[in-house]
């Protein structure tokens, strides 16, 4: 699992995000208009493309794309 | 674990009943416009059949079983198994089974009871009918699934409203000792009881005047406590972490594949998630019907309304190996391999 791997897989989920624009440094509810279905969406990805597991509470620790993408790999 | 095998038992029929009010989520002003079309194709549910407040779940399945028993042609006095399966029961007490047998017209000597259970409820009822049926030898069984689940969902909760339907079903079972056996795999975890919940009106927060305060639980969310208050994302991760190796592990069990099946008839929970799971599950998309966008989250009845819905042709032309799993409230779900030969099924009923 790389981190440019995985900003690719969330830009390939999310309509909204311009490939290219999410740096790790990116807060990631300040792109797109974060709810819970965008946690489910996020959710689904890590499930499919790494078999991780991550919660509500996992998400709402996070700020940047490289908190999930750390969060995600911890879960490994 | 529980996994087992039933003989003798063979799914002679199944029918399902719909409200007539449609509903779009299109037009669910407490949300913007940009949020409902992310809704239809993230959770997948575009319309939805509505009940309208006086009509009660064994309205649709008295409608479901009356049909149903006509076209097989059955002599109600046979009729001496009947299991209601619902989490939307018609009054606290009585059971509503017994309502039923009555105003079918089924005898005195049918054995008639209530199972509260939800989403994983078609399977669990099948296990009940067949291992009754098996022991007793009684010859002909209805069992009977449905949920009015839109009349507790709060309108300004956008967690819950948009997501439900009403149906409610009838599934006929015989004694028949050249059936091919019926499998499952069964599983709990009440750990998670207050995952999917109405939190008052039953005995351990007995109905007060608390119970119709509104509160807001988020944003766009706001309910009373005789409200279904819906934790999504437990759900989805529960449903994402079971579900899989549920259906494996039957599989493994009785030694076939998923190629050795025609279709795989998942709980209409949310199409992400049942998307996601046949992913995991690499099963073809032409195997995975879908009832989730004309009828919503119809909780116990989805199984069976998405098979009389989807695969009315198939099952009463022929035979067909189906694999069907239940998933959500309790935490309970469970997966059943059963096959379908020629049985009989009217189209979905306009209620």
């Amino acid at each position: 699992m790389t981190l440019e791997d995985f900003i690719k897989n969330i830009e390939a989920e999310f309509e909204d995000i311009v490939p290219g624009k999410l740096t790790p440094e990116t807060n990631f509810r300040e792109v797109f208009d974060w709810n819970s279905i965008n946690a489910l969406i996020l959710i689904a990805m890590v499930k499919t493309e790494y078999g991780a597991a991550i919660n509500a509470e996992d998400i709402q620790k996070s700020k940047t794309i490289n908190d999930l993408y750390e969060t995600v790999k911890s879960k490994l | 674990m529980a996994i087992f095998s039933i003989p003798n038992v063979r799914m002679a029929g199944i029918a399902a009943a719909v409200p007539k009010t449609e509903v779009s989520n299109l037009d669910y002003k407490w949300i913007p416009v940009k949020d409902r079309e992310m809704l239809v194709k993230t959770v997948g549910v575009e319309k939805r059949r509505v009940a309208e407040q006086g009509t009660a779940t064994s309205d649709l399945c008295v409608a479901s079983a009356e049909k149903l028993i006509q076209e097989l042609g059955w002599n109600k006095q046979e009729i001496e198994l009947l299991v209601f399966i619902s989490q939307s029961r018609d009054y606290i007490i009585p059971s509503t089974s017994g309502i039923i047998q009555d105003r079918l017209g089924l005898p005195h000597s049918c054995v008639a009871y209530d199972i509260g259970l939800g989403c994983s409820g078609w399977v669990y009822g099948i296990s009940a009918m067949a291992s009754m049926m098996y022991a007793s030898k009684i010859k002909k069984g209805l069992l009977l699934v449905g949920d009015i689940s839109t009349l507790t969902a709060s309108y300004r909760d956008k967690s819950t409203y948009p997501l439900f339907g009403d149906a409610a079903t009838a599934t006929a079972f015989e004694y028949n000792e050249s059936a091919v056996p019926i499998h499952f795999n069964l599983e709990s975890d009440g750990s998670g009881y207050d995952a999917i919940i109405i939190q008052d009106g039953g005995m351990r927060n007995f109905i007060s005047k608390k119970s119709f305060d509104q509160k807001k639980y988020g944003t766009g969310i706001y309910r009373n406590r005789l409200q279904i208050a819906l934790n999504g994302i437990e759900v989805f991760n529960f449903a994402l972490r079971e579900v899989v190796p549920n259906v494996k592990k039957l599989l493994q069990d009785i030694s076939r594949t998923p190629a050795d099946f025609d279709y795989f008839v998942f709980h209409q929970a949310n199409l992400l998630m049942n998307e996601t799971i046949r992913k995991m599950m690499k099963l073809e998309k032409e195997k995975v019907p879908y009832t989730i966008r004309k009828y919503g989250n119809t909780s116990s009845a989805s199984i069976p309304l998405t098979i009389v819905s989807e695969l009315r042709e198939q099952i009463t032309g022929g035979k067909v190996n189906l694999l069907t799993c239940g998933f959500g409230v309790g935490l309970s779900w469970g997966s059943v391999a059963i096959e379908a030969n020629k049985v009989v099924c009217p189209p979905v009923i306009d209620y």
